[in-house]
């Protein structure tokens, strides 16, 4: 019998440890009232804000694709005019993509990553702070500017020259272009947090081939991100100087390329689509190793096969613009690549259902989830293999074969995912489970609506309609798919609103949930449910991959760390020896001041560019502040050496602690 | 417990007759799907053809491998060990991880060469779209995309046969056709599938395109890369015909507009060549010659206006020439508010221009 706490039982705690616990809970929390909330840098809040920022962008994007789903039930529809119907498509693939599919990746890692390694928070949580911040600052602008009728309508890669000075006038590509600036600075941070918690944060005994595939997931795809941002950054960066201050990067007439750009942002957009399913791999390992009762099967292969995803999805970006004139020799390396990432995919897939086979399976949610991942994605990658032929990606390129084909990819492969992973998650966040009967209600909603939605789409692309098209003369014969399209659009709305309603149901009636209800295997669950503000009271010592199942009765675990100070373990990248001891900063305003800085340099620099100038002022001030003067935080370590006998030398890791 | 197990195993029976279902759409639609004069199911030319038996191979291999995947899932799921959620986790006996692993290599490695094949026959296709053609024969056309209609012209070595028009191409069949691709300002796709794949039509480039129709027929084509506000509303038909047809269209083409007979139509011509019609478009034999516009030498020649977007009959003109942002909301022609007298005649003379 697995125990349900890492902790001894309550009961066991001597005085000693029930006063070191209540000074752990002094020093790690948060600052009470609204300054808290700006100021707090512990990461499971700033996780959980992000999770409901990006799931309310959800419901935008949700809404803006109902919208689209009205005015495309019949031909010649007047439901939405070209132009309201231009912004609406563009808003909504923006924000799906931007506003919801990478933060909320990056939410769930930034929550989830130190309760698995055994730290106590984040490395760099005021950074990550700060990433919530601009990532909030940069979703506001985005819809403040599509209410007062000024959204993007070039589409979410905003191609040159239609979203250049001569076909864009006005403001509303420049919002698109700062919006990516704004959502890409704080996917880098995240990235920058991810990895470095995940390098030097674990817990003793957690080496490199122990670390849960979640967490693998997550540092590939932090990886990625920093690979893949900036080209992005770069090219819609140009693009906003090509339209505020008259430079020609894509301006043919004047020497500049239109096709630069398609190469810039889709060096971006391909990994982009990876950096948002990989996570999701890590939900599912997750899931099926709880729900199957089996250590994942390849656990080796499986990593591979993650990294191997990881270096292929920067190889075939090609393959968005087959129909550029393009010589003919590259495209078939692109295609060659393009296939060939179906090859770590498939291996996944295949040692999942190696783990499930002939398992005892405890059907909940979560799992129905990830077997309705495998019906959908399969079909996804299959059609993404088609699309990788040159041929016939000449015919079913920017048509709704390639809305069904990226529908069946990204809310197959990270969508379902993701809500398997909230019905398994959300016990441990809000400490009550959701309902099973609900949860099998949202899924039957959400598999059926999404394939009448998506599915039919493919044979409407065959049939010759475009994408982005606002409506379409009815002798195409493409209206009864369109209609019955929409009719699954509603359902699969409902689904999203099954989850809610049972969402809001568990915060009030849910069962309490335990420490470990679905008895896993990874270290988050040796915590209470929600867990404490400083995570772990002894971080433990990790003997096994898969780290509760794999616990020595004699349970060790780390002493030595201080509980007056916000103090945590770092560890040797490889092996996860104890290196030293290490004061982690507590909260600050000064992350929100360096976003409103941030702010003011890319929304008022749609305008004037003076404001990168002001912005640059403004940002060295906030900076100064941030390593000098701090009001809410005395820096102890800068100021004088820790009092124990040998500073910075390693905590002992004590076995038998409990004995 | 059991209560939900119940339900569970409903939730299986549900699973596949969904499947059922989606098979049974999929085996419907695929073979429904003949017609369709805008459809890259129904191939009218060697390149379409090509394209279209590697679409029925692709989609036999993966339909196949779909249901593979689906079966073992569900059969998975049927076969799954009994037992309690909160016992250990059990090893799997070394025979079993081994029996494991040699499945998922084999599978691996059908998966390589499943992929292989694509590969090849994605290559030898890719060959034969252009291989076949011998283009010295063929008939050469410069398409360039406006916001949002299409510029086709005639080139030729004799500089009194080159003619321009708009939005309808004609062909002869048999023989290759050589789209040169241009934009005028933003980028365009062309793209007739019952013909070939598409094309992007790109400011600063130009791009080729080979294709040939087999039969005589009209296709129907449409622009494929988002342009802006009525990138929806960018059309095109390709009128494929037998060769003395089409040369008897092409010597019509190259004349200049006829002149206007009766006095209506004489009324008719003042009003274009006094009014804001003459800042864009061109009527060869007259003073129009401007080129922002298609060109009206031949207009009512034409079966469609707007891009292919209503049919070229009296009321549609008549309605597109007084308010066209009611019909393509955002398109660069401006409302005219003729007298009605003044639009009967100005109908009368556009009709006229054959």
């Amino acid at each position: 019998m697995v125990e349900r706490s890492q902790n001894l039982p309550v009961d066991a705690y001597t005085e000693a440890d029930e006063r070191e616990i209540k000074e752990l809970e002094r020093v790690w929390a948060c600052p009470p009232g609204i300054i808290g909330w700006f100021t707090d840098t512990d990461h499971k809040a700033i996780a959980l804000r992000y999770v409901v920022t990006a799931f309310v962008f959800f419901l935008f994007g949700g809404i803006e694709a109902a919208l689209m789903r009205i005015q495309l039930a019949r031909p010649e529809n007047h439901f939405l005019n070209p132009d309201l119907y231009n912004q609406v498509f563009t808003v909504h693939g923006t924000t799906m993509m931007f506003l919801f599919a990478v933060p909320i990746m990056t939410a769930l890692g930034v929550y989830l990553v130190p309760l698995m390694v055994g730290a106590r928070d984040v490395a760099f949580p005021r950074l990550n702070n700060y990433g919530y911040f601009v990532y909030l600052i940069g979703g506001i602008l985005l819809y403040v500017s599509f209410i007062l009728n000024t959204g993007p309508d070039a589409g979410w890669f905003a191609y040159v020259p239609l979203s250049g000075p001569g076909y864009s006038p006005g403001k509303r590509v420049d919002i698109w272009a700062q919006m990516i600036t704004f959502t890409e600075i704080s996917a880098l941070c995240g990235a920058v947090v991810v990895i470095g918690t995940i390098f030097k944060m674990r817990a003793p005994g957690m080496s490199l081939h122990r670390l849960p595939l979640f967490v693998w997931a997550q540092l590939v795809t932090s990886f990625m991100i920093i690979f893949a941002m900036p080209a992005v950054m770069l090219a819609s960066s140009f693009l906003a100087s090509d339209r505020l201050i008259d430079t020609h990067f894509f301006n043919p007439a004047e020497g500049g390329d239109a096709i630069l750009y398609q190469h810039m942002f889709w060096f971006f957009g391909h990994p982009e689509v990876y950096i948002i399913f990989i996570p999701a791999l890590g939900f599912i390992s997750s899931i099926v190793t709880t729900f199957a009762r089996r250590r994942i099967f390849g656990y080796t292969a499986m990593v591979l096969s993650l990294i191997a995803t990881a270096f292929l999805g920067f190889g075939l970006w090609v393959h968005h613009m087959f129909a550029t004139p393009l010589p003919q020799l590259g495209q078939s390396f692109f295609t060659a690549a393009s296939m060939m990432i179906a090859i770590p995919s498939g291996v996944q897939i295949f040692c999942w259902i190696a783990t499930m086979w002939g398992a005892k399976l405890n059907i909940k949610t979560p799992l129905l989830f990830v077997l309705g991942f495998v019906a959908i994605f399969v079909l996804g990658g299959l059609t993404g293999v088609m699309l990788a032929s040159v041929p016939l990606d000449l015919q079913i390129h920017d048509t709704f074969f390639v809305v069904a084909h990226l529908h069946y990819v990204l809310i197959g492969g990270s969508v379902f995912p993701l809500f398997g992973a909230f019905y398994y998650w959300i016990p441990k966040w809000t400490g009550r489970m959701l309902s099973e009967r609900l949860g099998h209600w949202n899924f039957w909603l959400m598999f059926i609506g999404f394939n009448l939605v998506f599915f039919p789409m493919h044979q409407l692309g065959l049939q010759g309609m475009p994408r982005r098209v606002y409506t379409y003369l009815p002798n195409g014969g493409w209206g009864s798919l369109n209609l019955l399209a929409s009719i699954g659009a509603l359902i699969l709305a409902l689904g999203v609103a099954v989850f809610i309603v049972n969402f809001l149901w568990a915060r009030r009636f849910g069962l309490i949930a335990n420490a470990n209800p679905w008895n896993a295997d990874t270290l988050e669950w040796s915590l209470a449910s929600p867990p404490p503000d400083y995570n772990f009271y002894r971080i433990p010592v990790v003997e096994g991959s898969n780290a509760l199942w794999d616990r020595s009765a004699e349970n060790p675990v780390v002493v030595g760390l201080s509980s007056t100070k916000r103090e945590t373990l770092v560890t040797s990248v490889v092996d996860a020896v104890p290196e030293l001891r290490y004061e982690l900063p507590g909260p600050s305003i000064w992350p929100l001041l360096l976003a409103l800085a941030t702010a003011e340099t890319f929304i008022v620099g749609i305008f004037t560019a003076w404001a990168f100038a002001i912005g640059a002022v403004l940002t060295f001030g906030v900076f100064i502040g941030w390593f000098f003067g701090d009001p809410n935080y005395e820096n102890v370590a800068a100021k004088e050496p820790p009092q124990s006998e040998e500073p910075h030398r390693a905590p002992e890791v004590l076995r038998a602690e409990n004995a | 417990m059991t209560n939900s197990k119940r339900h569970i195993l409903n939730g299986y029976g549900n699973g596949q007759r969904l499947l059922a279902v989606l098979l049974l759409i999929t085996v419907s639609l695929t073979t429904s799907c003949g017609g369709g004069l805008q459809s890259a199911l129904n191939p009218a030319g060697p390149q379409s053809q090509h394209i279209s038996q590697l679409w029925w191979f692709m989609l036999i291999v993966c339909t196949v491998v779909f249901v593979v995947v689906l079966g073992v899932t569900l059969v998975l799921l049927v076969k799954k060990a009994q037992g309690s959620p909160d016992e250990l986790p059990e090893r799997e006996s070394a025979e079993s991880q081994r029996r494991k692993a040699f499945i998922v290599v084999a599978a691996t490695a059908a998966t390589i060469v499943i992929l292989g094949a694509f590969l090849v026959d994605s290559f030898l296709v890719g060959r034969g779209l252009t291989a076949a053609l011998d283009r010295k024969q063929g008939v050469v056309i410069e398409v360039t995309g406006h916001q949002w209609w299409w510029e086709v012209r005639y080139p030729d070595v004799d500089a009194s046969s080159i003619f321009t028009t708009a939005n309808e191409i004609h062909i002869p069949v048999g023989v290759p056709v050589t789209f040169t691709l241009k934009a005028s300002d933003v980028i365009h796709s062309f793209w007739v599938p019952n013909l070939h794949g598409k094309k992007d039509l790109i400011p600063g480039k130009v791009s080729t395109i080979w294709l040939q129709a087999d039969k005589p027929g009209i296709y129907r084509g449409q622009c494929a890369e988002y342009c802006g506000h009525q990138h929806a509303h960018m059309a095109l038909w390709i009128f494929a015909e037998p060769r003395e047809q089409f040369d008897e269209w092409r010597r019509n083409q190259i004349q200049s507009a006829v002149k206007p007979a009766s006095d209506s139509e004489k009324r008719g011509q003042q009003v274009f060549l006094t009014s804001t019609c003459v800042t864009c478009h061109t009527i060869n034999g007259t003073s129009a010659g401007a080129n922002i516009g298609p060109n009206l030498t031949h207009v009512a020649s034409r079966n469609t206006i707007a891009a292919a977007t209503l049919p070229n009959d009296r009321d549609h003109l008549a309605s597109w020439v007084d308010d066209s942002q009611q019909i393509k909301p955002g398109n660069r022609m401006p409302p005219n508010k003729f007298r009605p007298e003044e639009m009967q005649a100005l109908l009368d003379y556009l009709q006229s221009l054959k």
